[in-house]
């Protein structure tokens, strides 16, 4: 460490040498931190491999044209300027579908997940296993046995069970297309995703709330804390605020991506009018109908950078400071 | 009257007296709770009858949830239906088992240690590792599956369990929640360990793991879930029919078939099959979940 000092610090030496200097000085501290990359090796080396080349290779497919059989041809920043200007569903629907989605869904699946995991860590413990059994089946199933549930309670005839519920009650005079007609595929889809939401968000949350010292509650009642709500704010939201980060990068990550739900209730592709079309639906649509690679991986990244800056705007509401 | 008396001294008294010293709001939360659960354990229920449904249930419209005439013909069915070819249901079923039981084993520690890194060390780039990682977190799988492919086969990993499992060890889900939990633990306990003359590797699994065996527990359940179920390496990376996985042999029970009748009742059985491990796999590690928390004496 001295020695090389020396050598910054000393007057009358090349410019080189100086380079050769902080080199030196860089590679001893990545030398005495071996331990942590010793840590981070294995995670990173098939992240590096399977996700991070991937990724990257994919960003630069997203500056060619390329349809899978012939060489990538690189257009430059045509296909982005087609998306803004020439893609008109992309722009009517698919946009349009995937944030008011995603504004409903993300925010409203965050808030149900953290109510239900608050109301089952305020039971005792033999209960909690089973009610987070429960809220957490919906995930567990697959998509099949999902649409059964749905499928017929949505159903469009007089049978469907919503319809033949609601036309007992004489609240509505004829069956309602809940998923084949474009004004209600949208608020089915959203019903379906909030159900389907407690996902890993709703878990990790759930194991933060349990974590959280019995103590503290027991301080904050001396500290003059009284109702259940007082004590979320001040004691249960402060404790877990990780996990509630987590909560809600995952809720966003998770409205996003969604986009087989709208075709499955639906059981059509396209959805009726492009009432259901999601950025993901139409990228797979590019991807693997007309094969334009290309043009998908590039709508792919455009989504990634909404998703970026709504992630960004998560870690300002929730996020600690790095030296807190 | 009397009969309610008779019900409360049949009731024994132990719930009884439990279930008096709950507070207001613990029963509100107890009744929603049940009311939500019930509508939220449907798939459940279902899955569960529909495997034992005899053909002509199979196919009532709208759907029976609840079973009238139960019989295991549909198990029968499944276990003949590789009667005719040349790999036994049971080698896709070994497959799933090494191929899940390594991934689980290895995403948690992986996601667990590099986590631990970037908490806890300081290291020269830690905020650029958890950025990209972050980052990455939101890249739609489908579109990156070509890069994916040709990275696969330079490795030389087809037709190996390798070609299974280090593509979904990948994942950064695991080490963003292990990372949210481990920032929790006091640097004060990390350094009078050190104090004592613990090393790196004694630290993280005496101190990290233990505390932090709630996300672990959280992480398995996710990995299980996600390696069992999965498809997509048996479809690109396994040429052997040997080496393919139980959901991949399910996939193809009707796929490529004219009409959706044959083998439904096959189906069914395979998806209770499909299922049943994901539930008993969540309901083992959900109870660490909620057995560490008694344990994990710091906050």
């Amino acid at each position: 460490m001295s020695k090389s000092e020396m050598i910054v610090q000393a007057p009358g030496i090349s410019l080189g040498q100086r380079r050769k200097g902080r080199l030196a000085e860089l590679l001893k501290t990545l030398w005495s931190y071996r331990v942590s990359y010793l840590f981070i090796a294995p995670f990173m080396i098939c992240f590096i491999l399977f996700i991070l080349l991937p990724v990257i290779a994919a960003v630069v497919l997203s500056f060619t044209h390329y349809n899978s059989i012939e060489p990538p041809r690189f257009v430059g920043w045509d296909n982005f300027r087609y998306m803004l200007t020439q893609d008109l569903i992309l722009m009517k629907h698919a946009l349009p579908n995937t944030l008011t989605f995603a504004l409903i869904v993300g925010p409203g699946g965050y808030v149900c997940a953290f109510l239900l995991a608050w109301l089952i860590s305020i039971l005792p413990a033999v209960f909690r296993k089973w009610f987070t059994l429960a809220m957490y089946t919906p995930s567990l199933a697959s998509l099949v046995a999902m649409s059964i549930i749905w499928t017929p309670l949505f159903s469009s005839d007089r049978i469907g069970y919503l319809n033949h519920f609601l036309l007992n009650l004489n609240l509505i005079s004829e069956p309602v297309p809940w998923v084949t007609s474009k004004d209600h595929l949208m608020t089915s889809m959203v019903v379906v995703t909030l159900w389907k939401s407690m996902g890993i968000g709703f878990l990790g949350m759930l194991a933060g709330l349990l974590n959280v010292n019995p103590e503290m509650y027991e301080a904050g009642k001396l500290d003059g804390i009284r109702s259940r709500l007082e004590e979320i704010w001040y004691i249960t939201i402060p404790a877990t605020k990780p996990q509630m980060l987590f909560g809600a990068v995952m809720a966003v990550v998770g409205a996003v991506q969604i986009s087989e739900i709208g075709t499955v209730l639906s059981g059509m592709n396209p959805t009726p009018e492009y009432a259901a079309h999601m950025i993901t639906t139409h990228t797979d649509d590019y991807a693997f109908t007309r094969f334009e690679l290309g043009y998908a991986t590039a709508l792919t990244v455009c989504l990634l950078t909404i998703v970026y800056l709504a992630q960004k705007l998560c870690w300002k509401l929730f996020g600690t400071k790095e030296d807190e | 009257m009397n009969l309610a008396a008779k019900l409360s001294g049949w009731v024994p008294w132990r719930r009884r007296s439990k279930l008096g010293r709950w507070s207001p709001t613990e029963r509100v939360a107890f009744v929603l709770l049940v009311l939500i659960s019930i509508f939220m354990m449907l798939p459940i229920v279902y899955i569960f009858n529909h495997a034992f449904k005899p053909y002509q249930e199979l196919f009532v419209y709208p759907p029976n949830i609840l079973v009238r005439d139960p019989s295991i013909q549909s198990f029968i069915e499944l276990l003949a239906s590789t009667k005719t070819t040349a790999v036994p249901v049971t080698r896709y079923m070994f497959n799933s088992f090494v191929v899940t039981g390594l991934s689980v084993t290895l995403i948690t520690l992986f996601s667990a240690m590099c986590a631990y890194a970037i908490s806890k060390h300081q290291f020269p780039g830690h905020k650029v590792v958890f950025g990209t990682i972050l980052l990455t977190l939101v890249f739609v799988p489908e579109t990156v599956a070509i890069p994916k492919y040709l990275v696969v086969s330079q490795l030389g990993i087809f037709n190996t369990y390798w070609g299974h499992v280090l593509p979904l060890v990948a994942v950064p889900t695991g080490v963003f929640l292990m990372k949210q939990f481990i920032d929790q633990v006091p640097g004060e306990l990390l350094d009078s360990a050190k104090m004592d003359g613990a090393k790196e590797w004694t630290l993280f699994v005496r101190i990290i793991i233990p505390v932090v065996l709630p996300a672990i527990a959280t992480i398995g359940i996710i990995a299980f879930q996600s390696a069992w179920q999965n498809t997509e390496t048996s479809i690109s990376y396994m040429q052997d029919e040997e080496m393919r996985t139980f959901p991949f042999y399910v996939e193809t029970l009707t796929s490529g078939m004219a009409n959706s009748v044959a083998r439904q009742g096959a189906l069914a059985a395979a998806t209770l099959l499909l299922f049943l491990p994901n539930l008993i796999i969540f309901l083992a590690f959900q109870s660490k979940v909620i057995a560490t928390m008694a344990h994990s004496g710091i906050k």
